[in-house]
């Protein structure tokens, strides 16, 4: 049903009106093959640790860490939106954040090692307002020794 | 999600992205993308199935032995559907509102809290299940939060809260609500499992809590509060059902 063409209006002007910026440059950092990868999320769904203060609309309120060993049930969702289904990550948290699989994924050696700290950011900002924050979140991501980030959206 | 892309890839941080939105994809150009043809709100395709969910994010993570980009590759498989999902959802505590029962604050309220009781056992099952909550944003407890969301229906009452404007308590108070319903509802072994759609059909159409959502957005949509007003106007009902 993400297929934009079955999608109920008004969603579907809603989203095909979104504005998007246009990037002129074709950024690619490269990287060791996937097994030798240190692998960290990174959601816009708007996630933050159970008792992190909520996301607002207030300037600088980007983005929150959430921590490597996070617990499901401290996993929690306040993203502005009421126009996504929310019921599927109500039920598996790995629905949005999918720390369990990647857990998985490198206890099976497909992947290296799950980083430390994973980020959220509120997929409603205007992704220019994002730029000054994903840049010293990538900061933080090279710190951690991260070479592969999964961006979830939602 | 895109443009995170971009800004991490500038900065020396390799990504590869879900893509729920493949047009937006096409346009904004990260460097790796892996649409997936799922609904929005669930980007690793269904619940509770690892090996499907495993398979998505082994697809998307196979994207960084791409030597060059941008590269959008397409997810080939539908989510696939719960068993049973043919049969038609009812939530067997049956809420239906009567209108009648609805004619005055006082009684929408005591609808609406004698709902929050008649569920309680099918959330404490859920959590039990489940061993996992997603209510808690607003850190109200149930009770806090029957009575918070129902007293804006005379007014705006006292902020529980120092730290966050009463706008956004409303807000978060009202995403813990419908956590809760659904959370409940979604407990209850009656065969098939309630879809997104069953969920919000459901909750709008049938509970007396939505109904004091309709009253509390006109509540809000009076505010002189700017965040009150869009609160009301976007934030509490989704647009299928937020007749303008």
């Amino acid at each position: 049903m993400a297929r934009l063409e079955q999608m109920p209006e008004p969603m579907r002007s809603h989203i095909a009106k979104t504005k998007l910026p246009k990037f002129e440059s074709r950024p690619w950092a490269d990287g060791p093959p996937l097994n030798h990868r240190r692998v960290a999320i990174v959601s816009t769904a708007g996630l933050h640790q159970r008792g992190d203060r909520p996301f607002t609309f207030e300037p600088g309120d980007i983005y929150r860490v959430i921590a490597g060993n996070v617990a499901a049930n401290d996993l929690i969702m306040s993203h502005v939106s009421t126009n996504f289904d929310r019921s599927g990550f109500q039920q598996d948290w790995n629905l949005v954040f999918p720390l369990d699989r990647l857990n998985e994924l490198c206890d099976e050696g497909h992947i290296q090692s799950v980083a430390q700290y994973h980020y959220s950011f509120m997929g409603a900002t205007d992704p220019q307002d994002m730029e000054p924050a994903a840049r010293k979140v990538a900061g933080f991501l090279l710190e951690d020794q991260v070479n592969a980030v999964l961006l979830v959206p939602v | 999600m895109g443009g995170l892309a971009h800004y991490f890839e500038a900065q020396g941080v390799p990504t590869s992205q879900i893509s729920l939105i493949r047009e937006h994809t096409e346009f904004v150009q990260p460097p790796r993308a892996l649409w997936v043809p799922f609904d929005l709100g669930r980007p690793l395709g269904v619940p509770n199935d690892a090996d499907f969910q495993k398979r998505v994010l082994l697809a998307a993570l196979k994207l960084f032995e791409e030597s060059a980009g941008p590269v959008l590759q397409d997810f080939g498989d539908d989510a696939p559907v719960a068993d049973g999902a043919d049969a038609v959802w009812a939530c067997p505590v049956n809420l239906t509102r009567r209108e009648a029962d609805l004619h005055s604050s006082d009684a929408m309220r005591a609808a609406f809290k004698r709902e929050m009781v008649e569920l309680r056992p099918w959330y404490d099952l859920a959590v039990k299940k489940k061993e996992r909550t997603t209510v808690g944003v607003s850190e109200l407890g149930l009770e806090q939060i029957v009575d918070f969301v129902g007293a804006f229906l005379d007014g705006l009452p006292e902020n529980p809260r120092q730290d966050l404007s009463l706008a956004y308590m409303l807000n978060f108070a009202v995403d813990d609500l419908k956590a809760y319903y659904y959370e409940a509802a979604a407990a209850q072994p009656v065969g098939t499992t309630p879809t997104g759609g069953d969920l919000d059909s459901w909750f709008w159409e049938q509970t007396a809590a939505a109904k004091i959502l309709f009253a509390i957005k006109d509540r809000c949509l009076e505010s002189d509060d700017k965040i009150m007003q869009l609160v009301g106007k976007l934030l509490l009902i989704p647009s299928a059902y937020n007749n303008p």
